[in-house]
């Protein structure tokens, strides 16, 4: 019998950051990029089990799954649980495009009173809790590398960011994180 | 560092996040298989390089990703305003302000440092 292949997260093992903000890998989630016009949303939201946002900025959760608004008719959405996100929207049977992007992505926990800080040490957004509230979304910059951001609280962010740019973000949130303070 | 306000975000956002993308309100020719090449080179090469408002393509490429129109000074690099892709060019007199302000060129603010 033939060796399984074994998949290694991306930044297996990683974690830093400062006693302001703490660095560490997400886990292993699904997750997919959805493209849909507006009369599909609440038949896709049917079988998503949460609400796609239509605002700008904003993100549903519901048990491990989010939907982060990305444009007017894009979403990524994020499962925890590694539930089938494809086979969930193909059974709405509304016209859509979904691309599955599970191991495209990793993602990076920033946690602690100075996570804001440390991603501002790359990225140009306002992340006062006025203009960027718990749920909070967006696809963005962190220096040279796309990233989305998600508030998950108010001292919690979730960096995603595409699988071959994870050592380039990893490093340097590592260095703006010890700038945030101890 | 530009602050540029997305119509489709609906705020504003960091120069960062945008990419210029060429001139705006350029139709596309129905004919283009009767044009003559240098009608289809004034279609698809020339531009006029305007000094001052011009309207320009804009997208935020790093954001919502969308495609947007913009007046734009190209002395004073000031965002007149902007909108969505499709619709028409602002009227012109709503945009300019009703005294012409002092414009802050290179040559005014810079010419002269030491
Ligand atoms: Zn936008």
């Amino acid at each position: 019998m033939a060796d399984l292949a074994t998949r290694t997260l991306p930044l297996s093992g990683f974690h830093g950051g400062s006693g302001a903000a703490a660095l560490s890998v997400a886990s292993p989630a699904t997750r997919i990029s959805l493209r849909a016009k507006p009369d599909a949303v609440a038949a896709l939201s049917g079988v998503l089990g949460l609400s796609l946002p239509t605002k700008a900025k904003t993100s549903a959760s519901s048990n491990g799954r989010y939907a982060l608004w990305l444009g007017p008719d894009e979403w990524l959405v994020i499962d925890e649980n590694e539930a089938d996100l494809m086979a969930a929207v193909a059974s709405g049977n509304v016209l859509h495009s979904a691309t599955d992007i599970s191991h495209r992505n990793t993602a990076i926990i920033v946690k602690g009173r100075g996570a804001a800080v440390a991603i501002n040490g790359g990225c140009p957004q306002d992340l006062s809790l006025a203009a960027f509230p718990v749920g909070a979304c967006s696809r963005t910059v962190l220096a040279k590398a796309e990233i989305v951001l998600l508030r998950t609280a108010e001292d919690t962010f979730r960096v995603e960011c595409w699988r071959s740019f994870s050592p380039y973000v990893s490093t340097l949130l590592a260095e703006a994180a010890e700038d945030a303070g101890n | 560092m530009l602050l540029i306000y997305c119509p489709y975000c609906e705020e504003e956002r960091s120069e960062l996040e945008f990419r210029q993308a060429g001139d705006a309100h350029i139709a596309r020719p129905t004919n283009m298989t009767e044009m003559t090449d240098e009608d289809f080179e004034a279609f698809f090469f020339l531009r006029d390089n305007v000094k001052g408002l011009t309207f320009e393509r804009w997208r935020h490429l790093n954001g919502c990703g969308r495609f947007f129109n913009a007046a734009r000074d190209t002395v004073s690099d000031k965002f007149l305003t902007t909108y969505k892709a499709g619709l028409p060019r602002p009227d012109l007199s709503t945009l300019r302000p009703a005294t012409e302000a002092t414009v802050e060129t290179y040559e005014a603010t810079e010419s002269n440092a030491k």
